[in-house]
């Protein structure tokens, strides 16, 4: 096991780039998620890691070793690098069992046959995989192809283990089922691994940390908490919790902390800092009341069973998401006052 | 929907579909099955003893022992460049795949005799490449390539495309991820590619050996211009031969030999065909881009070593063929003072022959392309609206023709159109027998890109016509014949190209008059007009690279899989 660590990476495709200038590290035992919308560069930062893929500019050290360095052209090849990478599409070699597909790694590292046995042994164990070795791939349900595909990655030992949206291609059920599998397999092995996901939910579900991404570079790199409470940027507040961001008017200092304007209203707010000009408007922000700060008009009413989720329409045209234990008609009139939002500045 | 309530437009499509599909099944199966009704009767009498007389004869026994062991391994040759070429093209990380591949699909697209024609002007003791340069044999040693080694040789070189284009489609189809998770895993170098891309793609390259192997049997171009001097008979060149020599009055033993060879060939197809299906069994995930494992050092001198074979098998081979064919006569050598157009001139502008034969295989070409595509995008659309039995039987029996050595065609043809039923008219010896064979050999090459792009067109742009109210006529014609058009038109410039270049069915067909350019290029080596024939082979050549240039060239605005060297 062993630390990631990645300076000034960028890497380019056809003078396009797909990744800008990412400096990060990641410690040794730590679950990261990499999030972001499709096209934002998070498979590309994993297949550098891997070594399918050489960076345009930079380096990359895994532990005390470097293993990529585009000054000098020197990158070592993904056989080299003692990783364990798991596939959306599984990639399981379809020609060979599943004993001989998770031994395979070993074989190729030219153990004898005995350690081969035992150690396939304890990772099909570990996978749950018990009494299918003679199976071939083709005769597994998606599920059972996923475990495989771990086994197969944790049965080498691997310095890290990089995870390409590995449930993507899974129904909801097998997913939490999965979810919970990968879990168990960090907390007993304490393995670095990055995972790859579009999916917040499953992001906020595993990850130690999670490293959002946009247009090639890392938005915001915190805990789960962190991210959603406090946000740094339009971005990262829009794309986590679907949160409102709306721009301030102005800020003050009070005796208590920062006092915001927008549209003629006051109200308290969170920050980290003394200007900030924007604010994350989560549902839990917002109260509704008769004598509110912003005159509403309800847009949309939608049951989420046991609440209701109100698509509101401010006065200068911003939409509000709010939730309230009552239903409202659609066009109905709404007070709405703001409670203590975080407030940031967007660099 | 219930069966008396249908669509006006399904119940028109349903009998133009049935008016189609006989048509296709008149031109291209019939022939077929009269040759093997020939081969069972005598006289009108169902009888064995016709086969039995035919294949106790020693020359057949020693022709078809002579096809065997020159296909077998010419094949092989095949195999070993095609081979090399298709691995390390399609998976690592040279340089100019895209040039490497142009080149290796010309030899596929020169005729076989200009193949053999060329190869015989860079050896032996008259070449004027090597006299030239000062390096050719005496005067009286053999020509090495008038003997079986040359025809395998040369058989290898001319096929290496098959090889090479079923080996390369296959690779690709192996999903990225499987092969970097064998990386990940820790194999390296040659154990990468004999655990994992071999076991993968052999029934593939089974595939491509056995329609290789099927090619090179059918071949008749080489072994005629190699083997007829050397005395060295296979089963297409003694069916030449005997029916060069005695006339129709052996049809009846030439059409035995034609099934026997075309008895080794299907064995062939049908082996090529079980490869095929298990192929596509397992293959699943995602085929994103195509493979790129770095050689590292090795790179510089494998592209080395790729572009010296290139050299070899085409450029060399080519440059002795130009040479020739600018020497005032055959035997002197080539230097500033003695080149000469003269021949030129006289291959293209002063014989009579063939100027007949230009016009006579451009328009067979022209006429065949725009037949077929009148047939064939109409029947591919149909055919995969209504996948009837009929249908489906037709599809998978439509290659046979093509796929069955041209010799077999042309005997059947001649046998089918000799003397036509109820009256005494006859078109053998006339252009329309070469053009009618014409049509059943090529309707797969047009068929296939046509297909192959209707496949990915979306159902649904049909559906919307028809639920606007557009009739058939309305929808083939804006609709269908539009989105089909570019596939059509590659479809029908391969059909060009190979029925311009066309020689084995010709050979047997021809009469004065009807000689088509293969058959020209033929007669005037073997009468001894070498240079001129080198002229003529070369302006042929120009032809066809400039033509799969065009090809190529516009290969990014056609549908996956309609250029057959892009797969």
């Amino acid at each position: 096991m062993a630390d990631l660590s990645l300076s000034s990476v960028e890497k380019h495709f056809g003078g396009t780039p797909a990744l800008r200038s990412i400096t990060t590290r990641i410690t040794d035992g730590e679950f990261v998620a990499l999030l972001g919308p499709s096209g934002c560069g998070k498979s590309t930062l994993l297949r550098l890691l891997a070594g399918f893929e050489t960076p345009t500019r930079g380096a990359i050290s895994i532990g005390a070793q470097e293993v990529a360095n585009a000054a000098t052209g020197q990158s070592v090849p993904p056989e080299a690098r003692n990783i364990g990478f798991v596939f959306q599409s599984y990639a399981l070699w379809p020609h060979m069992t599943v004993w001989r597909n998770v031994s395979y790694p070993l074989e190729v590292r030219g153990l004898s046959k005995q350690a081969r046995a035992e150690q396939t042994a304890r990772a099909l164990e570990a996978t749950g995989l018990t009494g299918f070795e003679a199976r071939m791939p083709s005769d597994l349900s998606g599920g059972q192809r996923q475990r495989v595909a771990l086994a197969r990655c944790l049965v080498s030992d691997p310095q890290a283990v990089l995870l390409d949206e590995p449930l993507a291609n899974l129904d909801v059920a097998l997913r939490a089922a999965m979810q919970e599998v990968f879990l168990d397999f960090h907390a007993r092995t304490q393995a670095t691994m990055i995972y790859v996901t579009h999916d917040q939910a499953e992001a906020m579900a595993m990850a130690d940390r999670i490293a959002v991404m946009d247009q090639g570079q890392i938005a915001q790199f915190d805990t789960p908490q962190a991210l959603y409470a406090r946000p740094r940027s339009r971005f990262v507040a829009g794309f986590v919790g679907e949160g409102t961001v709306l721009p301030l008017d102005g800020v003050r200092q009070d005796k208590d902390g920062l006092v915001a304007q927008l549209n003629g209203a006051s109200f308290a707010v969170a920050a980290d800092t003394a200007q900030p000009d924007h604010i994350c408007l989560r549902p839990e922000n917002i109260v509704l009341a008769e004598t509110g700060d912003l005159r509403c008009v309800v847009q949309r009413c939608t049951y989420l069973g046991g609440r209701y989720r109100l698509t509101l329409l401010g006065p200068h045209g911003e939409q509000l998401v709010a939730e309230s234990r009552s239903a409202f008609k659609t066009g109905a009139q709404l007070g709405v006052s703001l409670r203590m939002p975080w407030a940031f500045k967007e660099t | 929907m219930q069966s008396g309530i249908r669509f006006g437009g399904s119940r028109s499509e349903d009998r133009l579909l049935a008016c189609v599909l006989l048509i296709a099944i008149a031109v291209t199966l019939t022939p077929v099955l009269r040759l093997f009704v020939e081969g069972i009767t005598v006289g009108d009498q169902l009888s064995l003893g016709r086969i039995t007389d035919v294949l106790s004869k020693p020359s057949t026994h020693s022709a078809l022992r002579h096809s065997l062991f020159t296909a077998g391994l010419g094949t092989l040759v095949s195999l070993v460049i095609g081979g090399g070429f298709a691995f390390l093209v399609a998976l690592t990380d040279l340089r100019g795949k895209g040039a490497l591949v142009f080149c290796l699909m010309i030899p596929m697209m020169i005729p076989p005799q200009i193949t053999a024609l060329s190869w015989t002007q860079i050896m032996g003791p008259s070449s004027v490449l090597l006299r030239t340069l000062g390096m050719a044999p005496p005067l009286g040693a053999p020509q090495p390539l008038y003997s079986a080694g040359g025809i395998i040789l040369l058989l290898g070189v001319q096929h290496t495309s098959i090889v090479f284009l079923t080996l390369r489609a296959n690779l690709r189809a192996i999903p990225q991820d499987v092969v970097e998770a064998a990386r990940i895993s820790g194999v390296r170098g040659l154990r990468l590619w004999w655990q994992i891309v071999l076991p993968l793609c052999l029934p593939g390259l089974m595939a491509g050996i056995a329609i290789t192997f099927v090619t090179a049997l059918g071949n008749f171009g080489i072994p005629a211009m190699l083997g007829i001097p050397a005395g060295y008979s296979t089963l297409p060149t003694l069916i030449y031969q005997k029916l060069a020599g005695l006339g129709p009055a052996v049809l009846g033993e030439v059409a035995v030999l034609a099934m026997l060879i075309g008895a080794v060939a299907i064995l062939g197809i049908v082996l090529q065909r079980i490869c095929q299906a298990r192929q596509v069994v397992h293959l699943v995930g995602a085929v994103s881009r195509p493979l790129e494992i770095p050689l590292g050092r090795l790179r510089l001198p494998v592209e080395v070593g790729l572009w010296l074979t290139v050299t070899a098998i085409l450029v060399l081979p080519l440059l002795g063929l130009l040479a020739t064919s600018l020497v005032p006569a055959y035997g002197v050598p080539l230097r500033p003072d003695t080149v000469t157009l003269a021949s030129w001139q006289e291959a293209l502008f002063r014989q009579p022959m063939t100027a007949r034969a230009f016009q006579n295989s451009f328009l067979l070409s022209i006429g065949a392309a725009a037949v077929l595509m009148a047939i064939c995008v109409p029947l591919a659309w149909l055919m995969d609206r209504h996948p009837t039995r009929l249908a489906r039987l037709f599809d998978s029996l439509v290659d046979l023709p093509y796929a069955l050595p041209g010799v077999v065609l042309a005997i059947a043809m001649i046998l089918l159109l000799i003397k036509l039923p109820f009256t005494e008219a006859t078109l053998y010896g006339t252009i329309w027998i070469i053009f009618l064979a014409y049509l059943a050999r090529f309707l797969a090459v047009m068929f296939r890109p046509i297909q192959a792009s209707l496949r990915q067109l979306d159902p649904a742009m049909n559906e919307a016509a028809q639920s606007v109210g557009a009739t058939l006529f309305q929808r083939v014609r804006t609709i269908i014949l539009p989105l089909s058009a570019p596939s059509a038109a590659a479809g029908a410039i391969l059909v060009f190209l190979t029925a311009f270049n066309e020689l084995t069915v010709s050979a047997l067909l021809w009469s004065s008059g009807t000689e088509t350019l293969g058959v020209v290029i033929f007669n005037l080596d073997d009468s001894g007009e070498t240079v001129m024939a080198s002229a003529l082979a070369m302006s042929i050549v120009l032809v066809v690279v400039a033509l799969m240039a065009a090809v190529q060239l516009s290969a990014r605005r056609l549908p996956k899989g309609v250029v057959p060297w892009q797969t």
